[in-house]
């Protein structure tokens, strides 16, 4: 660790090898769970799962990728060529990028203080540099439902794009609430602050955890995870915006779903569940923060194998009608908590 | 502080670079069929034989979603900057902050009212 704390003197080395290692856990974690997530389901569904490509199957996403990039690439005759082949790149590049803010492991410095380590940028206002990310989702995903030059990708991108937009400011009010509580701008900040002053999901009674609780839920909406995957509505829309894309193009959406899913719940647990904070934080490094975001992850594939899709009309309604007042009211009575000086 | 985008460039540049690479890898090792009829090259639509393009024209609920969404957005940019002043501010802020979520829940209640976002 003290190694790597004299490189963040350089920020060009910082941003290399601090990098470098992020980008690497989470594209790891982001290949696996796709052999980690057909074993779960599989016992869900009571069903055996992938288990002859290594121990337990567990090198079927190896298997998958080389199968992927030996099929053959077919761009339909009317696609839009250029969209059509930059838009498998795009999802991945800002569901990895959101995590360059996110501290993936701290310690109490000898101040008193909570200290953040492993965090590739330290941005000020790291909380925006993350939503604008996940603002751009949406492109990539019209830009292949536009550009596949096909009825039914067509419809399924204006249904995601109507769904992430709509899932967005209930998103951005339910992270507001954490930025309203604390005071600050950057992730880092946010961690700090919870290390000292305890977690919001419980130091803010009620309202911290109905933030939570509705942050975690946008995020799956964003992340086009059931119940909220209208996008990829298999069985009304063949398979959303996915359907003229073959091999490792198709694979590539595939992978960003699941860094994208990784990454919601590393910032749900760093806005709300106090990040990398716990007991012997110092000797566990990023342990913490990787356990927490992993139960949320598991909670998060757990709710798409028992749960069913809601139709689009149906999402459109629950999210203008009820989450967003609902997180307006939450803001607001945050704010008031602060002004009267109760946090 | 300028410090702190050094690496953040850099990571996006990472970021960018991972997938990427393995689409370009892909295309160097990709496999090519000798068969290259022209029916491989059809929108696959169920079997269906395409009728026309697909940029067809489609509902405009769509555009009230995205009127109703530019609305709350420029909301949100207004927030952050509340939210980071308000232990300064004190509770003038929570009163000037109501007023104008106020209003726009106005907006928000008649959008409701009309059945701007049912769409059944």
């Amino acid at each position: 660790m003290s190694q790597l704390e004299a490189l963040v003197e350089d920020p060009w080395l910082h941003g290399l090898v601090i990098g470098f290692l992020v980008l690497n856990l989470l594209m790891a974690v982001g290949g696996f769970a796709s052999w980690w997530e057909r074993r779960f389901a599989a016992r869900i569904q009571n069903r055996i799962g992938p288990n002859i490509v290594g121990p337990l199957g567990v090198l079927q996403p190896i298997a998958d990728l080389i199968k992927m990039a030996q099929k053959e690439d077919i761009v339909p005759r009317d696609a839009d060529r250029v969209l059509f082949n930059l838009a498998p790149a795009l999802p991945t590049f800002l569901a990895l990028g959101g995590a360059a803010v996110i501290p993936f492991a701290g310690s109490w410095g000898e101040d008193g203080r909570w200290q953040n380590q492993l965090v590739v940028a330290d941005l000020d206002i790291g909380i925006l540099w993350v939503m604008a990310l996940a603002g751009l989702m949406v492109f990539p995903v019209w830009m292949a439902g536009w550009a596949s030059n096909n009825k039914y990708t067509l419809l399924a991108g204006m249904r995601a794009v109507a769904q992430g937009i709509s899932y967005e400011i209930p998103l951005l009010l339910s992270a507001l609430v954490a930025v309203v509580a604390t005071g600050e701008l950057s992730i880092s900040g946010i961690v700090s602050w919870q290390a000292e002053h305890g977690w919001l999901i419980w130091r803010l009674p009620v309202l911290g955890f109905v933030a939570f609780l509705l942050f975690f839920l946008m995020s799956l909406a964003e992340a086009n995870r059931i119940p909220f995957d209208i996008p990829e509505a298999e069985s009304e829309l063949v398979a959303g915006v996915m359907v003229e894309y073959t091999g490792l193009k198709f694979g590539l959406f595939l992978f960003a779903e699941y860094v994208h899913t990784f990454v919601a719940a590393l910032l749900a647990v760093a806005l709300f569940l106090g990040g990398a904070h716990g007991p012997f934080a110092e000797r566990v490094g990023p342990l913490w923060l990787l356990l927490k975001a992993g139960l949320l992850f598991v909670s998060i594939y757990w709710i798409r194998w028992s749960w069913y899709r809601f139709r689009a009309d149906q999402l459109m309604v629950l999210c203008w009608h009820y989450l967003i007042p609902i997180t307006v009211l939450l803001v607001m009575g945050t704010a008031t908590m602060v002004s009267l000086g109760w946090l | 502080m300028a410090d702190e985008w050094i690496p953040a460039a850099i990571y996006l540049v990472l970021c960018l670079a991972a997938p990427l690479g393995l689409l370009f890898g892909a295309f160097a090792v990709r496999v090519r069929a000798r068969d290259q009829s022209p029916a491989k090259f059809d929108t696959y639509e169920c079997g269906e034989e395409p009728d026309g393009v697909a940029w067809v024209r489609f509902h405009p609920r769509y555009y009230i979603v995205a009127l109703l969404f530019v609305l709350f957005d420029v909301e949100a940019a207004f927030l952050f900057p509340w939210a980071v002043s308000l232990r300064d501010a004190g509770l003038i802020a929570i009163v000037d902050m109501a007023i104008f979520l106020g209003i726009l829940l106005v907006g928000w209640a008649y959008a409701v009212r009309k059945g701007a976002i049912e769409w059944q």
